[in-house]
């Protein structure tokens, strides 16, 4: 094998080379983010191993199975309503490993600072972050400190990656998905996207929304002790629900009809997206996740979720079928269906 | 919600989708003007559950999709300039001018920003005075309001160092552009709720009586195009061709007579391009010269800049009504929102996007193809 990424081999050069440098969508978690991953990134790490994408990666070791997991934050502004870059970082981390089912141990914690942040701010982002991990239950084990030059970091940069126990029995990844399968959202969405575009420098708005961010492991144990065998849990982070159901569709081969007036979607959520010209499906969310659950688990799953803070709210908006593997469709409000597709790239406000 | 949650019920529309139909007798095409609308009725799919008999056209009102490859070029120019903060609406960030669009100009330095309102723009340039703002002034009568009040600000603080840079369409050329074409299949229009909102309804009787096609003011949400349909498809199997105002909530006669002073005072009426269609007299609105010190083209020197536009893009027809998006050669496979030939592919109100989005399971074999692409191949290729 070379050493260094065979360009011959990518099995699609071409997006890649529609844009020969980094554009912002790159980052935003729909298809050109995909695409970076499955022609640069996987290509150059995986070496032709077999790869299933995930939010954590799972391996095995002796005595059991480990996740793990990393993310950076690069929120802007660093506070927002119901949240700010601190609690994200831990929350988004502890989520990633959760949705492999692991009950996350330890996180890491790397600072990359902008020359003249206050010290006020950031001794305010580490208390945020101190809280969420003691709210999670988990410790921030090591870490690391850089500072770039004014004018680099919007304020601050965090990465933090974190490590798992996944428990015995438990093989949760998007490939399991099946027909049959229930698709559980597990609560209300588009809240911290909203929340943080209202806050956001041009964009600014009157809101009362609030950040959802929310450490989800607490959910998936009651989850996995009601019924072990969930198939796929997914959090709807960057690209919403929409990318977290499409990315499953693709991995699993499988389709996806959901009901869209099944969607819970808070009304000033609504709102936000209707005069934005947004699409509430394709919004961020910090503290929601996806579950595909096989028919005989779906009361258990259901029930345990409604007692679980964070998944009161849960409800189940479609299903997996055999037709149209790999795409999502919606039946809308008035019986008709569409296709829905991941975001490009940056949900963009529409004009009128 | 109020205006979300009524004007969405299903069963209001369950009833108005059976009205419609029971009152249908014969084939009509009925067009609705704004990439609002058009966005609404394939979002729910309207279009799916009318009579087959009724045909929707998608007609040239997304103001995304109808400014000219050479307006947008010179957008890229301008905002390349390092003492340029060039700001615009969200979504014409992704339009691609000769090769290359907004976000690859932010990419390789440019300091482009979105922003919700032109204000927001003028504030930039008070905030930032050593910089030379510019804002993307374009869009229907809807947005040019706000653009006009921004110049108008800008004038009264005496700024220096903010321009806009000018390319609004006006509807009722538009419409009399298509409803004289003679390969034209338009039976009756839904004109745009929000356009007349400002402009009022004045405009549209004379079209009416010179066309004998019924025009009825429609608004966005689901049971406003409905409705706006309902009374078009009346109006066509009565025999008659009057201009109705379903969207009275919102739009008078009159219209936004304060609005209107503004753009009188900021704006002339000028013959404009229409990507994709061609010159359309007095069509558009340009700066009025006495305010040239606001002029973005005059500024930076880029009024000379014209491109023509692609031969394979069939988004002239699109936007004319004479073919829908997937009978295009291109769509799906040369032409996706990936990589767009035209601008009716890059909006997501730009019927094409809308088509693609949302229509792609039954769009035909030539779109099959994109859906069939296993995990390991790159979505929507070129």
């Amino acid at each position: 094998m070379p050493d260094h990424p065979d360009v011959e081999a990518w099995s699609c050069p071409l997006p890649l080379r529609d844009y020969d440098r980094i554009v912002i969508g790159h980052g935003g978690g729909g298809k050109l983010s995909g695409e970076l991953i499955e022609h640069l990134f996987v290509p150059a790490f995986n070496r032709g191993r077999e790869v299933e994408l995930h939010d954590a990666a799972t391996f095995d070791v002796e005595g059991g199975r480990l996740a793990f997991s990393t993310d950076s934050y690069v929120v802007r502004p660093l506070f927002f309503a119901g949240g700010c870059i601190g609690d994200l970082a831990v929350n988004g981390t502890v989520n990633d490993v959760a949705m492999s089912g692991a009950q996350p141990i330890a996180l890491s914690a790397g600072f990359i600072l902008e020359e003249g942040l206050p010290m006020a701010t950031l001794g305010a982002v580490v208390a945020a972050m101190a809280a969420a991990a003691d709210a999670a239950g988990v410790g921030i084990a090591t870490g690391d400190t850089k500072v770039v030059d004014a004018g680099l970091a919007d304020g601050m940069y965090i990465n933090t990656a974190g490590i798992g126990v996944v428990p015995d029995g438990v093989d949760i990844r998007p490939s399991r998905a099946r027909a049959g399968d229930a698709v559980i959202l597990s609560g209300p969405i588009g809240e911290h996207g909203v929340a943080v575009m209202s806050t956001r420098e041009g964009l600014e708005f009157g809101t009362d929304v609030r950040s959802d961010s929310a450490p989800l492991h607490g959910l998936v144990a009651v989850m996995l002790d009601a019924f072990r065998d969930i198939h796929v849990l997914r959090d709807a982070t960057r690209g919403g629900v929409t990318a977290s159901l499409c990315e499953i569709a693709t991995s699993a081969h499988v389709g996806l009809v959901f009901e869209e007036r099944a969607v819970p979607v808070p009304p000033a959520v609504a709102a936000a997206c209707s005069f934005l010209g947004l699409d509430a499906m394709n919004i961020a969310n910090e503290g929601k996740l996806v579950a595909f659950v096989p028919p005989e688990g779906l009361d258990a799953v259901m029930n345990a979720m409604h007692e679980h803070e964070c998944g009161r709210d849960a409800c189940v908006i479609g299903r997996v079928v055999d037709d149209h593997p790999g795409v999502v469709v919606a039946r809308t409000a008035f019986g008709a269906r569409r296709v829905v597709d991941v975001p490009l790239g940056e949900q963009l406000p529409r004009i009128c | 919600m109020k205006y979300l949650d009524e004007f969405n019920d299903p069963e209001l529309a369950a009833s108005l989708f059976a009205e419609i139909e029971r009152i249908t007798t014969r084939p009509w095409a009925i067009m609705e003007v704004c990439g609002g609308q058009t966005h609404s009725i394939i979002r729910n799919g309207i279009d799916q559950l009318l009579p087959d008999t009724i045909e929707l056209i998608h007609g040239p009102g997304c103001p995304v999709c109808v400014t000219p490859l050479g307006v947008i070029d010179k957008a890229l120019e301008i905002a390349s300039r390092p003492d340029v903060i060039f700001c615009s609406f969200g979504d014409m960030l992704r339009v691609p001018g000769s090769g290359r669009d907004l976000f690859q100009v932010k990419s390789e330095g440019g300091d482009v920003r979105v922003v919700y309102s032109p204000l927001d723009a003028v504030k930039l340039a008070t905030d930032h005075p050593d910089r030379d703002v510019v804002f993307f002034a374009i869009g229907f009568e809807t947005t040019a309001p706000a653009n006009a009040m921004a110049v108008h600000l800008a004038a009264r603080q005496e700024l220096t160092n903010f321009s806009v840079l000018v390319s609004h369409v006006l509807v009722p050329p538009a419409i009399q552009a298509i409803a004289s074409s003679p390969a034209s299949r338009v039976d009756g229009f839904l004109a745009a709720g929000h356009v007349c909102s400002v402009m009022g309804t004045r405009q549209y009787g004379p079209l009416v009586e010179r066309f004998g096609i019924p025009i009825v003011v429609t608004g966005f949400e689901p049971l406003d195009v409905l409705e706006g349909i309902r009374r078009v498809v009346a109006q066509l199997e009565a025999g008659t061709a009057v201009l109705e105002n379903a969207y009275e909530r919102v739009v008078s006669e009159e219209g936004n007579t304060p609005a209107q002073r503004m753009l009188d005072d900021v704006f002339e009426v000028c013959d404009r391009q229409w990507r994709g269609i061609g010159e359309i007299p007095a069509s558009g609105w340009r700066l009025a010269p006495r305010y040239d010190d606001f002029n973005a083209e005059l500024r930076f020197g880029v009024g000379a800049i014209d491109t023509p536009e692609s031969d394979r893009c069939r988004s002239g027809e699109v936007l004319q009504g004479l073919i829908k998006p997937h009978q295009c050669e291109a769509f799906g496979t040369d032409c996706t929102p990936r990589s767009p030939l035209g601008a009716t592919m890059v909006s997501s109100e730009g019927a094409c996007a809308a088509y693609y989005q949302y229509r792609r399971l039954d769009a035909g074999p030539g779109v099959e193809v994109s859906l069939r692409q296993p995990a390991g191949a790159g979505s929507d290729r070129a």
